[in-house]
């Protein structure tokens, strides 16, 4: 059997940056994702990310993940495996287990890190199964990554960065935005992405969401309406839109069905999208030796999952005896200070809340 | 819309280069869609959005986060059932047909 000191699964921005920074101290690194290609869902990205982090402000996502392909490329030490579908991981043997173009692999790693993303919630309203009900991420894919136009005229639902993001990157392609709709009161994103769409015409209706989407085969129309302070619709405010499309951005949940199976002990706490692992400060989860990073651990911004990434891809390299013990105390402060001045923002409060309450069930564990 | 429509040229952004151009078959139709590119990007752009038919009540289903996620777009491929038309990539000569339910059981290879 194969065997690697470390195996991340998911070559987004935080399995690659946990595999750059592992790679870096002197791991030897086996990378595996199901795409051919590294960058995750950077790879979609066309707009630039901003924010105060000096490493990946001002670039378009599309650049960064190929900045950070370039470097896995040109590393010795990162063996990337594209194309390979991680099955399952058996705690007891410690297996990992693959499946790749010349049949199914079996790898067993030092050390695990789960750094395998997120997938978009849906929400309920009648007519939610149609075809041409996508979720943000499969339209940004279908235009940005393949140059297909996901439709004529497209309702968006939800209005925070990726609703507003998504919207702008349709127009780009030449496709109509009929309207934006949020059930809040107030626009969920940044103002800055905001402005631009509303520039071009594009209404966002706020305390508004969708009432059904209708169609034999497939969604032909949709019709909103507007909320009232319960979140119930007010009746007589129906607003029928001529669309093919309805485009889902109403958040993320992180995607760990591999760490339920690893055995790590699992919490439900909303603020971080859901169902997510309990973990301590080193990324380590309840699972002695693996490992877990951005969305897979709490939804947040690429920014935050690359510097998680590293974080993890640091303490394991230290678990490994890589790293002598005062280099790992400072590089480590370096980068939780790095985190909480990424979670500065007015926007991150409910993420602080959230790690909060994952700190909490991590020491009552230890107590235990 | 027309598929001269829906294929994106020009974008401000992003380039998308030529590619090759090749046959494949939906329902025993023939269509035409670019080497590679994923079997749904292919049907999508040819207009096909109804992809599968659920188990219970044969409702239409369409793919729904492109990435290999949600099953939501299973095919049959060449006989093979329970294919994510989203990630597969689209091969010349292929035989792509829409999936009612968990779809046939695949020939045994002998």
């Amino acid at each position: 059997m194969k065997t690697t000191e470390l195996a991340i699964v998911g070559a987004g921005p935080a399995g690659v940056c946990a595999a750059l920074e592992a790679a870096s101290c002197g791991v030897k690194v086996t990378l595996i994702d199901r795409e051919e290609q590294i960058g995750g869902q950077l790879v979609k990205q066309t707009h630039k990310f901003f924010g105060w982090h000096e490493k990946s402000a001002g670039t378009r996502g599309i650049v960064i993940s190929g900045d950070l392909a370039d470097q896995v490329k040109a590393n010795p030490d990162i063996c990337f495996m594209g194309s390979a579908e991680a099955l399952g991981y058996f705690q007891d043997d410690g297996v990992l287990l693959l499946e790749t173009p010349v049949g199914i692999q079996k790898l067993k790693p030092e050390r695990l890190l789960i750094a395998t993303g997120a997938s978009e919630k849906m929400i309920l309203f009648p007519g939610n199964d149609l075809p041409g009900v996508y979720g943000a991420g499969a339209v940004q894919t279908l235009m940005n990554v393949h140059g297909v136009r996901p439709g004529k005229s497209v309702l968006m639902i939800g209005s925070g960065n990726i609703g507003l993001i998504v919207s702008y990157q349709l127009a780009q392609a030449g496709v109509k935005v009929a309207a934006v709709v949020e059930a809040l009161p107030n626009i969920g994103g940044y103002a800055v992405h905001a402005s631009k769409i509303r520039r071009l015409g594009i209404p966002i209706y706020t305390r508004h969401s969708i009432k059904e989407a209708y169609g034999t085969a497939c969604v032909e129309g949709a019709i909103i309406w507007q909320l009232d302070d319960n979140w119930q619709g007010i009746a007589g405010t129906e607003k029928q839109l001529d669309v093919d499309v309805i485009c889902l951005a109403t958040g993320l949940t992180p995607l760990c069905e591999f760490l339920w199976q690893a055995g790590a002990e699992m919490a439900y706490i909303p603020e971080l999208g859901g169902f997510v692992p309990l973990y301590d400060e080193n990324m380590e989860t309840t699972v002695e030796g693996v490992y877990v990073a951005g969305d897979a651990a709490c939804i947040e911004e690429a920014s935050t999952a690359m510097a998680e990434g590293r974080l993890a891809g640091l303490a394991i390299a230290y678990s490994l005896g890589k790293v002598p013990a005062d280099e790992f105390s400072r590089k480590r402060a370096e980068s939780l200070k790095e985190l909480d001045e990424l979670r500065a923002g007015p926007t991150s409060g409910a993420i602080v809340k959230g790690l909060a309450v994952m700190k909490e069930q991590m020491r009552k564990r230890v107590s235990q | 819309m027309e598929s001269s429509d829906i294929r994106i040229t020009q974008h401000p952004i992003l380039d998308f280069p030529d590619r090759r151009k090749i046959k494949f078959y939906w329902e025993g139709k023939e269509l035409e869609g670019y080497e590679g590119e994923p079997i749904a990007s292919a049907l999508h752009a040819a207009g096909i959005k109804v992809l599968h038919k659920s188990l219970k009540q044969g409702c239409p289903r369409g793919f729904f986060c492109a990435i290999g996620n949600c099953s939501s777009c299973l095919v049959v491929v060449d006989g093979v059932p329970n294919v994510r038309a989203c990630t597969e990539k689209l091969r010349a000569g292929m035989r792509v047909e829409m999936q009612e339910g968990v779809g046939p059981v695949p020939a045994s290879k002998e």
